[in-house]
């Protein structure tokens, strides 16, 4: 039985490191990325998961022309995106039936906010108007990359990116494309920050994911992508596997607007469906990698859905949002490089930042750096609109 | 395609008319989107007053979506997937909450306008009318993209991933409106075909 | 205090969007939360907004709404000791 869909290759850039091993660096030295903002003019005095470049210096990165019409997102995207490609060591990229799927739920929002007033007055920033559109970013990584094929984006709020690797995965599988880039990517803006503190869900300091005292998130932004190759891809090439997508599921949890279910209804099937599509049991698991966004909410429902899915026998589990914060749209994808990286290196991260273990269940995170082997990990990602998402990722 | 599928009832609302299955359902000429979404509501006869706590977008999507879902399967049994997209995601609120924190002197940002920011609610919101605890997935095109919508519901019907797909382009920014959505299923009368589709849209 | 009150439910009317029913429907000590009027946690989070624009009092934790937020008794109660606007 084939093990799942191949990944080849993977490109991340988030608050802990430009690039794939700069971001285990971190994580296995318990390196948070939470800082006081820097590089957004808010009125909010908020800490969030940040990349400490300017626009300016990520287009410079990148060679753009001084008018051009990048979001901070697209931008982030393309750097992301392009490290996931020469990770795979892709060098003609439409050699093979080859897509682009890519998660953003902020968009261009970070300039259309910059530059809305401004609109009316002067027609300098207009190119901007154009860049707002969610798929916009979509285009210029593929732009970026020479890429012909299809191009699609998805929007499913905080499990955009789960489901940007599932449907790329599904695609591989039914054999409508032979070669899948999947990812995210979001950027902080102010839309953002102060939508989240209008729910009064945010830390007003460090996020601690499954502690009884949590107070709320802190919000980061990144990108990640990975590279997915059908199993005659990887044999001509004769490609090197990182790890395999090994199952993905999907359900509603059809609760509320943006609160989960008090039991996890949509977590638990969400899970159970990937159980089924990977063929594994839950005691197969050797490491989740929890949603977890330290919001009062989400850690008891997902905490109450991993009982209902594992029983009494929970297995290692962490959040790694302490160390990133939670990066929307981009968080599944960043946190499938984080699981291929715990199979590859046989680690559990620490959930960092936790103290009190919560009143309501007995379940405790990781909270230490653990080496044992990882064969498989579950990878939770839950988004508003009551959009849950699972993947399991399996050792190559 | 391995199999064949149907698109079993369809309908669309734009410019103030609902027509379901070619016909016209209900029609309110002339009314703003607010005023005709809730005589539609009241003309539906659903007993939901959620609705009235909804953006456009969700409205828009609920009242199409109630046709086509009402009195089908008993709530919760429903394995139905959700397919929906759109252009311009969640413009039409997102420029309210936007116009709500920018003015420093006023600034009282609704969160009840800020959960509706994000595309894939309206999704939500129909799981939640109909328990429905299915797939559901929300995409961002520049256009109707009828190819996508056959290719992906195929797929979920194939791997038996869902009975039904329930597929939706839904735009809304302020009064400009048009909802096309249609039920995909084991029968029906109509061939679920890009071409089929394509048709049905521009009907 | 009787005027807070038939101006609490007009209120709360018309922020939450409560269609079809009038302050009249509305009783003093109704529960607003669950079976009573069914509102929800967005709907707190409203009620927050409108204690500050309103009536200038602050919540800095959410969950203190539920106390106060139980009936439109305990909110003009809450509001006529706290209110600096």
């Amino acid at each position: 039985m084939s093990k799942g869909v191949a990944i080849t290759g993977m490109g991340i850039i988030s608050a802990i490191g430009n690039t794939v091993q700069e971001n285990y660096n971190a994580l296995i030295q318990g390196k948070t990325g939470i800082t006081p903002i820097e590089n957004i003019a808010t009125v909010h005095k908020v800490t969030v998961g940040e990349i400490k470049q300017t626009n300016q210096q990520l287009a410079e990165s990148l060679g753009l022309p001084a008018d051009n019409n990048y979001s901070r997102t697209a931008m982030l995207g393309v750097i992301a995106v392009k490290q996931a490609v020469e990770d795979a060591g892709i060098t003609n990229i439409n050699e093979y039936a080859t897509g682009l799927i890519s998660a953003t739920s902020v968009g261009g929002m970070d300039m259309t906010e910059r530059f809305f007033y401004d609109y009316f007055e002067s027609d300098e920033n207009h190119r901007y108007i154009h860049a707002h559109d969610a798929g916009d970013m979509s285009q210029k990584m593929a732009e970026h990359l020479g890429l012909k094929g299809m191009v699609t984006t998805i929007s499913t709020a905080c499990s955009s990116a789960a489901n940007a690797i599932m449907l790329g995965a599904r695609l591989i599988k039914s054999g409508r494309l032979d070669r899948v880039i999947v990812g995210g990517t979001d950027a902080l803006s102010k839309f953002t920050i102060n939508g989240f503190k209008t729910l009064m869900i945010f830390s007003d300091t460090y996020n601690t994911p499954f502690d009884n005292d949590r107070k709320g998130l802190n919000l980061g932004e990144a990108a990640a992508y990975l590279v997915l190759e059908s199993d005659a891809v990887v044999k001509a090439q004769n490609k090197k596997v990182l790890a395999y997508v090994s199952g993905y599921g999907n359900a509603n949890d059809a609760f509320h607007q943006t609160a989960s279910s008090e039991n996890g209804d949509g977590a638990y099937l969400a899970m159970q469906k990937a159980f089924k599509v990977s063929g594994l049991e839950p005691a197969d698991i050797d490491y989740i990698n929890a949603h977890g966004t330290a919001t009062p909410n989400n850690d008891l429902s997902e905490g109450r859905a991993l009982i209902r899915a594992f029983g009494n026998t929970v297995p290692d589990f962490s959040s790694t949002k302490p160390f990133t914060g939670h990066t929307l749209a981009a968080a599944a994808a960043i946190e499938a490089v984080y699981s291929v990286l715990a199979l590859q290196n046989n680690i559990v991260y620490p959930n960092l930042n936790f103290k009190t273990p919560m009143e309501e269940f007995a379940i405790v995170p990781q909270t230490v750096l653990k080496e044992k082997e990882i064969n498989h990990v579950l990878s939770n990602s839950f988004g508003f609109g009551g959009n849950c998402s699972t993947l399991l990722f399996s050792k190559s | 395609m391995a199999n064949t599928y149907y698109i079993s009832a369809y309908c669309s609302i734009q410019s103030g008319q609902i027509m379901l299955n070619g016909e016209e359902y209900f029609s309110a000429e002339g009314a703003d989107f607010a005023d005709f979404a809730k005589q539609a509501y009241k003309h539906g006869e659903t007993d939901y007053p959620k609705f009235f706590k909804m953006d456009g977008l969700s409205k828009l999507s609920f009242l199409a979506s109630d046709l086509l879902l009402k009195g089908r399967q008993p709530d919760g049994e429903n394995n139905t997937a959700l397919l929906f997209a759109n252009a311009s995601s969640s413009l039409d609120t997102d420029v309210k909450y936007n116009d709500s924190i920018s003015d420093k002197e006023n600034y009282f940002p609704s969160p009840a306008v800020f959960v509706y920011t994000l595309p894939n609610i309206c999704m939500g919101e129909i799981s939640i009318k109909h328990k429905l605890y299915t797939e559901n997935s929300f995409f961002i095109f520049e256009a109707f993209n009828p190819e996508f919508f056959a290719n992906y519901a195929a797929i979920l019907l194939d791997t038996n991933k869902a009975e039904n797909v329930l597929c939706g382009w839904v735009e809304f920014f302020k009064n400009d409106y048009k909802a096309f959505m249609y039920l995909v299923s084991k029968e029906g009368a109509t061939e679920h075909t890009t071409k089929n589709i394509q048709t049905l849209y521009l009907s | 205090m009787e005027a807070l009150k038939q101006e609490l439910k007009e209120k709360i009317i018309n922020i939450l969007n409560l269609e079809d029913i009038t302050p009249e429907d509305v009783n003093d000590n109704d529960p607003l939360f669950g079976d009573g009027l069914g509102l929800d946690s967005i709907d707190a989070l409203e009620l927050i907004v409108m204690l500050d624009k309103d009536y200038g009092i602050k919540l800095a934790d959410p969950k203190e709404g539920k106390a106060i937020f139980q009936s439109i008794e305990t909110m003009a109660a809450y509001i006529s000791e706290k209110r600096t606007k």
